[in-house]
């Protein structure tokens, strides 16, 4: 086993662990946690990927390295936009739950 | 020549990782959170410090040498910066643990 | 191998510490640790850009975002720290998540060998781009597209935070902590390091042609240091409203672009760039994009408005 199929199968657990985060915790904040760790996961598949298709004196195919630039750069920009809702409903209604999930 | 510098290396960064594990056993076991950040200093500069050292041997170059021991000024300040605000909020009303 | 055995544990420790820990503050602090060891990962499966946009941006700034707000929102954190759900929909969560989990394995190990790669086209064609280092090749070059599409998301989202304002604040500024003030420490730390930094994020952004780096890095490193000088109280964030902000977002993306229908003219397509002055092409593009991207950043960290300009 490479190391670039030790590092999937650890992505596979953590799209897992994420996606187990994201249903099971009531409070938004953690959701968002949990999210970030399911990206982290599939960006780790991208990686292993890259690497899988290192050619050409370079240590990683680099087609696969710029989507996950990409892609990090979005997460952090969703990430943001979902802070700032969250802080949005505290200030509107006083509590960091979804409603649906008392 | 090279035999030497490895050895050196060895020892430095060993010496350095020692400190880094005094260090977290302090985090995990002092009771409070000013003697706490008292034991992560330790860990901080001298450990940081003996790790740097071990690879400067390793440098290839002035000026990789010089990066080296500006990533070591730079972690310092900052973790200076850092254990201050801790510390003066610990004090002044219980930082959450 | 062992390293790789190791680092993969410790990423899965840290990834179910955080997902089982009660607080969320300390849940917030892990991730940080997180993504530093996930940096790590990326050394190891050689893609060194990579690991610099993941300690700045993936661990650095989301989590201090996520600090930021779990700090905010403690009160009301601490009073609904203790509740779960009811164990039958988390046995259930738990089950399809396995399962999910065991199918994405099961294709990792059943991925083609010998694995496609695109490596050899990179490598072929980077010579006309005039670069060396052949992530911007790929970020400026070849899919020079993504990158418009993506910073011009990264406009699109500071928009949509912007769009929660409340309609009379809507030129305001920023929220910020009441005890920020001429506190010694980070008043001394910020004047100190701004300017170091500031050297360092440029220098990050000019070597991304022959060396890991480039302008999301560096760009990433000019908003760190934006940001602190806020939170050491020496400069308030601008209004939103300032004519001079929205010049510096919009610069980036709109070179970018007017050098995309330029294309059309010059080298016969959409972002083509010809050979001859390639690489004065990406450098006329990639310094008004970090000026762009940084400001985004600090703008989609600072949040929207909640106070009033003065």
């Amino acid at each position: 086993m490479s190391a670039a199929t030790l590092y999937g199968l650890c992505s596979a657990v953590l799209i897992g662990l994420g996606l187990f985060g994201l249903l099971t915790h009531p409070q938004v904040l953690r959701k968002i946690l949990a999210f970030n760790l399911i990206g982290t996961g599939v960006f780790l598949l991208f990686g292993i990927a890259a690497r899988r298709g290192a050619a050409a004196g370079f240590g990683g195919d680099p087609v696969p390295q710029a989507l996950i630039i990409t892609g990090l750069v979005v997460a952090f920009a969703s990430t943001a936009v979902a802070v700032s809702l969250l802080l949005r409903l505290f200030q509107e209604t006083g509590r960091t739950t979804l409603p649906s999930d008392e | 020549m090279r035999l030497l510098l490895d050895g050196l290396t060895i020892l430095a960064v060993g010496a350095g990782a020692f400190f880094f594990l005094a260090g977290t056993v302090g985090l995990l076991r002092f009771p409070d959170t000013l003697s706490r950040l008292h034991a992560l200093t330790k860990a901080d500069n001298l450990g940081l410090g003996l790790i740097v050292l071990g690879l400067l041997f390793q440098a290839e170059g002035l000026f990789a040498a010089l990066k080296l021991i500006g990533v070591w000024l730079l972690t310092l300040l900052a973790g200076a910066t850092v254990t201050q605000l801790f510390a003066r909020a610990a004090r002044n009303g219980g930082s959450p643990e | 191998m062992a390293l790789d055995i190791f680092l993969g544990l410790l990423v899965l420790g840290l990834a179910v510490w955080i997902v089982s820990t009660r607080d969320t503050l300390a849940a917030a602090v892990e991730f940080v640790a997180f993504g530093l060891v996930v940096t790590l990962v990326w050394v190891r499966l050689a893609a060194p850009d990579v690991a610099l946009t993941e300690a700045a941006l993936g661990s650095g700034l989301t989590g201090g975002l996520l600090l930021g707000a779990s700090t905010r929102l403690a009160r009301a954190e601490t009073a609904t720290s203790g509740e779960r759900h009811g164990a039958v929909l988390r046995l259930s969560a738990a089950g399809v998540c396995a399962l999910i989990s065991a199918a994405i394995a099961a294709l990792v190990i059943l991925l083609p060998e010998p694995a496609p790669t695109l490596a050899p086209e990179v490598a072929a064609n980077i010579a006309a781009t005039g670069l060396e280092n052949p992530l911007p090749a790929v970020l400026m070059a070849y899919r020079a597209i993504d990158t418009l599409l993506e910073v011009v998301v990264l406009l699109l989202a500071l928009l949509a935070m912007w769009s929660l304002a409340p309609d009379h604040l809507w030129s305001g500024l920023p929220w910020r902590p009441d005890a920020v003030g001429r506190d010694g420490v980070l008043t001394f730390v910020a004047q100190l390091l701004a300017p170091v930094g500031i050297l360092v994020g440029i220098h990050i952004f000019w070597i991304g042609s022959v060396a890991p780096g480039g302008e999301f890095q560096g760009a990433t490193i000019l908003a760190a240091m934006w940001i602190l000088v806020t939170m050491a109280g020496l400069r308030d964030m601008p209004p939103m409203s300032r004519r001079w902000l929205r010049v510096v977002l919009v610069i980036g993306p709109a070179v970018f672009f007017a050098i995309g229908l330029a294309g059309f003219a010059i080298a016969g397509s959409f972002l083509g760039y010809p050979p001859s002055y390639a690489k004065q092409l990406i450098l006329t593009i990639e310094i008004p994009l970090t000026l762009s991207i940084a400001a985004a950043l600090a703008l989609l960290i600072a949040g929207p408005p909640e106070r009033a300009a003065q």
